[in-house]
């Protein structure tokens, strides 16, 4: 499944190239042109000549992760989070550490050592460390160069009959939606963006929107999905298997009314289950993407999905198939001329 | 001129973020001589050009970019009896501030103290917390009649802070951030007349850096370059401080890296460095807001960039403390770099 | 001028939701400017011609305001809300709300045990629904709401739920209807989005390219009891911004705005805000960047239900925008 390549592949913010190979190797045949950009995005055209006004479709190919910042003299090393982490998840998980892919282990003091007033705290980022099996600082420098991005190090299995567990979702499961978007034929040039450096500050995107200048652009994201126990159903983002979600309003953007309008219509007229995100919180590509130049129409619509921004996070893989079901028709109902 | 009496010219003239002409004034008479082009944009960015020895239509054209302004304060009210109320222009420390002698620069520069409540009536409470910046004032010593010929709400307030020599070639003095960067600009500059290069290099002092790298935004727009490099301070190293977040003194430039910055130029930059003999360490930077790289990468559809620092200590103080070696290790880097890049180079950085 | 001030802050047009005000407006101006548009965004452009020697200035006020959006309808018909721009939570309860469609409603909060636990997730919007279901067909997730119209004046003090920037629309639409004669090319942005990050005027400045950028909207004062120490009063004319947290204004534009107040005896003062931001932020930084600065009208309790503005300060500014139509630079 191309969900699972795409979910193991390490792609830190602007370390994406496994992903970008994974994905131009399952595209290149399906569109007109495709190329990268100086940031790195990887930008494709289908259907080019065809009248009509351009559709933009992106989706961003990083993942948060980790940098090492630091190499100790007894050989640990010291990173720092790329993009916004939950930090108490870290402890105790196994890494991948550079294009080399190191095996490596986030390791802090035990339990046992640590003083009571430690332990009603998170660990904060000095204490935390990376143990590759190294033992003195030269040693680490082997195999280490500081900089080297750090991914977790998380398989993708499917759990129960509908939900699938694993790590990058956020955004790769907008990545395998396109690609499998690009099967079928529209009646309009249909751009699409594989955008780098999403998760530390929307940086990708809006350059490519820049060149491509389209009419609109639908952004496909993962949000975070908090239907689970300690919350209050009004504080519910999102909650699985309720279909994929519309964002009407978040920091970054409002989305257009009339794309969101839409896609209501395309479900309703086809039995898709669909759930509006409830909370404002959170950005994405779509924030820069709609300020390009003198405006472009857009939105967003996402997969949620249960602990983002963590090592592990969980899907419902009936909302996956609904959200392929419903873009698709959407494109489809764009054909006649919606927009 | 000399790097070292260039940078004493430019830290003791004062210009903070939105009023920064006396820097550019400054900067033109002293790039001049080594510039083909000097101008001035909109919003008062300088930009000092250097053409290719071959120009042409499609010739390279590379950015590099360090920032005049500095962070300051301004008069924000003048109360009953002449005490001046100030607000902050940038990421000022009110802790540095107390006893500090100050320039408000109305018709006429005023000298003034920074004041506060005396230690000996403060009770435990407030003994115990460092002052916030609107508990401060500013004395004057003159009438609020005389002042207010003087002085109106919005003037610059800058630091009096005299420009000094400390051992080993490392200097201290208000304003370094980033004035020593220009400096490192201008030794870049002097550089590259011995050297051939194939590229225009656009050497821009910018605006309004410390409220939001403002300036960096608009002149990388108007320039339009296929790299831009931005020239900043970062931490040296210090007591008390996290390792993994500062790099050494008098060791040579950091180069950046991280998402900020193009890994090519990264490599080219660090593999020149280590070939030639330049002393340089690496500054890893996971998340790069708050240099002009952040606005130069992301400008138009995008452009190659990279980030070349100047260790100092102190910062966002009237004593920031650099080493002169440094900066001249950093210019010589960046052009022994322009020397280097042809379009084979620039024609990569879209290739992934 | 008490007319249109009363109507304007009536009018719905939430962040993102600007339709009606969009609408509102065009009625108002249209049979006094050359042209008038909208943008991707929504926003309203107007323009007046200028004369040959004339150069292009963009005036911008926005028309969005601060509001509430529904993110959860309960089983007792309950609404839960998040905010749209900066809606501070401690000025909720018990104001009166009211959406789109003329639906009324109020703004309960849990019950208690220190009041300092207030904050927006304790609170939730009455409509007066029996049941889930029926709340469902009278809101949707994601509607929008407003605090309910509230004008009264006195004499030369107006209090209104939506001075923030309806006034500065109001200085705009007053100041289209009396300029003649301009020299200047004058665009009149009705921006939109401006409460959540300065967003339209961004994309029409885009497009306008203007020589100069002068956003015109409220700022707070220094003149109430414990105040923040800030020296704006009302009723002692214009502001002239000299900074805020999204601009500095730029020199050749404070000194023009000086220049005009000194030339035409209008009141003025100037402004040094220690936060906030208006659409200046987003003009001055556009493409290449836009020389630019803020006409600011004096207005106490901002982003409250009940913001007080003084009648004499609104009519300088429309005197110095009016003003700025024939000023050479």
């Amino acid at each position: 499944m191309l969900l699972k390549r795409l979910s193991e592949a390490s792609g830190v913010s602007s370390n994406e190239s496994e992903v970008r190979d994974i994905i131009k190797d399952n595209i290149e045949d399906k569109v007109d042109e495709l190329w990268t950009d100086v940031m790195g995005n990887l930008i494709a055209v289908k259907g080019k000549k065809k009248k009509g006004k351009k559709v933009l479709l992106s989706a961003h190919m990083d993942e948060v992760g980790l940098m090492i910042t630091g190499i100790e003299s007894n050989g640990l090393l010291n990173f720092r989070p790329v993009g916004n982490i939950d930090k108490r998840s870290l402890v105790s998980k196994p890494v991948i550490v550079g294009n080399d892919k190191i095996n490596g282990v986030i390791g802090s003091k035990a339990i046992h050592l640590q003083k009571s007033s430690e332990r009603n705290n998170p660990i904060p980022w000095s204490n935390l460390y990376i143990d590759i099996g190294t033992s003195s600082k030269k040693e680490a420098k082997k195999y280490i160069e500081l900089g080297d991005f750090v991914s977790f190090k998380t398989k993708f299995k499917q759990l129960g009959i509908n939900h699938a567990k694993g790590k990058a979702f956020d955004d790769r499961v907008g990545c395998s939606v396109i690609i499998d978007l690009l099967k079928y034929e529209y009646d309009f040039p249909l751009y699409v963006v594989f955008s780098v450096q999403e998760e530390v500050g929307l940086r990708g995107a809006g350059r490519a929107a820049f060149d491509i200048e389209p009419s609109m652009a639908l952004i496909i994201e993962s949000t975070s999905a908090s239907d689970v126990p300690e919350s209050e159903d009004y504080e519910f983002s999102s909650s699985l298997d309720k279909g994929p979600a519309l964002t009407i309003m978040d920091k970054s953007l409002i989305s257009n009314k009339k794309i969101i309008q839409g896609i209501i219509n395309t479900s309703k007229q086809n039995d898709i289950p669909y759930q509006i995100k409830k909370s404002n919180t959170g950005g994405t590509d779509a924030g820069e993407i709609s300020l390009t130049k003198e405006g472009i129409p857009s939105a967003v619509i996402s997969l949620p999905s249960r602990y983002i921004h963590s090592p592990v996070s969980l899907i419902s893989l009936k909302d996956y198939d609904y959200l392929k079901k419903l873009i698709k028709l959407y494109l489809q109902d764009l054909n006649k001329g919606e927009f | 001129m000399e790097n070292k009496k260039f940078l004493k010219t430019l830290s003791e003239t004062n210009g903070i973020s939105g009023y920064e002409k006396n820097l550019a004034d400054i900067i033109e008479e002293v790039f001049e001589p080594y510039s083909d082009k000097i101008t001035k944009d909109s919003l008062g960015n300088l930009t000092a050009t250097k053409w290719a020895d071959n120009k042409q239509d499609d010739t390279i054209d590379l950015m590099l970019a360090a920032h005049m302004d500095e962070i300051g304060l301004m008069v924000k009210s003048i109360d009953d009896k002449g005490f001046i109320r100030f607000t902050n222009i940038g990421g000022v420390d009110p802790r540095t501030l107390l006893a500090q002698e100050v320039i408000i620069h109305g018709k006429e520069d005023i000298i003034g103290i920074i004041g506060t409540k005396s230690p000996y009536l403060l009770n435990n409470k407030e003994s115990s917390k460092s002052p916030k910046l609107n508990k401060l004032y500013i004395d004057t010593s003159l009438k609020k009649e005389k002042i207010e010929e003087i002085i109106t709400i919005g003037d610059m307030i800058t630091l009096k802070r005299e420009f000094m020599n400390l051992k080993n070639e490392y200097v201290s003095g208000k304003a370094l951030d980033d004035r020593a960067g220009v400096v490192m600009l201008y030794e870049c500059f002097k550089e590259l007349s011995y050297l051939k290069s194939k590229v225009n290099v656009h050497a821009v002092a910018t605006v309004q850096e410390e409220v939001g790298v403002r300036g960096a935004n608009t002149s990388t727009y108007n320039i339009d370059p296929d790299i831009g490099i931005a020239v900043d301070v970062c931490h040296g190293d210090m007591p008390g401080v996290e390792n993994d977040l500062v790099v050494e003194m008098n060791k040579g430039p950091a180069i950046a890296f991280g998402p900020h910055v193009h890994q090519n130029i990264f490599k080219k930059m660090k593999s020149i460095a280590e070939d030639i003999g330049i002393p340089y360490q690496v500054e890893p930077w996971p998340h790069p807001a708050g240099t002009d790289t952040w606005a130069i990468q992301i400008t138009k559809s995008g452009v190659a960039s990279a980030l070349v620092s100047i260790p100092l200590r102190y910062m966002h103080t009237s004593v920031e403390t650099i080493s002169m070696k440094d900066v001249r290790s950093g210019g010589k880097l960046l052009a022994q770099f322009i020397a280097r890049i042809d379009s084979d180079f620039v024609e990569g950085l879209r290739c992934y | 001028m008490k007319k249109l001030i009363k109507e304007i802050t009536s009018v719905f047009g939430p962040s993102g939701d600007e339709e009606k005000i969009r609408k509102y407006i065009k009625k108002q101006i249209n049979n006094y400017v050359d042209n008038v548009y909208e943008d991707n965004l929504g926003n309203l452009i107007a323009v007046k011609k200028g004369k040959s020697n004339g150069k292009k200035i963009m005036f911008a006020a926005h028309m969005d305001q601060i509001a509430l959006m529904i993110t959860h309808i309960d089983e007792d018909g309950f609404l839960r809300f998040t905010n749209v721009g900066g809606v501070g939570h401690n000025f909720l309860p018990g104001t009166p709300i009211v959406f789109a469609d003329g639906t009324i409603g109020t703004i309960g909060v849990e019950k208690l045990e220190n009041i300092n636990d207030l904050e927006m997730s304790k609170l939730y919007i009455d409509i007066g629904a029996n049941n889930q279901q029926e709340a469902e067909k009278i809101v949707g997730i994601g509607d929008t709401a407003i605090y309910a119209p509230n004008f009264s004046e006195n004499n030369n003090r107006v209090i209104s739920n939506y001075h923030d920037d309806r006034i500065g629309c109001v200085v705009l639409i007053e100041a289209i209807k009396n300029i003649q004669d301009n020299n200047n090319e004058l665009y009149f942005v009705f921006s939109t989005q401006e409460e959540v990050g300065l967003r339209g005027a961004k994309t029409a400045a885009y497009q306008i390219e203007p020589d100069i950028g002068i956003a015109v909207d409220v700022t707070a004062t220094g003149d109430t009891p414990e105040s923040h120490i800030m020296d704006v009063s009302l009723g002692e004319g214009a502001a002239i911004k000299i900074k805020d947290n999204s601009t500095i204004t730029h020199p050749l534009v404070k000194d023009l705005l000086i220049k005009e107040c000194k030339n035409n005896s209008i009141n003025y003062q100037f402004e040094v805000l220690e936060f906030g931001g208006t659409d200046a932020g987003a003009i001055h930084l556009t493409k290449g960047g836009i020389p630019s600065g803020t006409i600011s009208i004096p207005t106490r309790y901002v982003h409250t239900p009940t913001e007080m503005v003084d009648l004499s300060d609104v009519k300088a500014s429309i005197e110095l925008v009016t003003a700025l139509s024939k000023s050479i630079f």
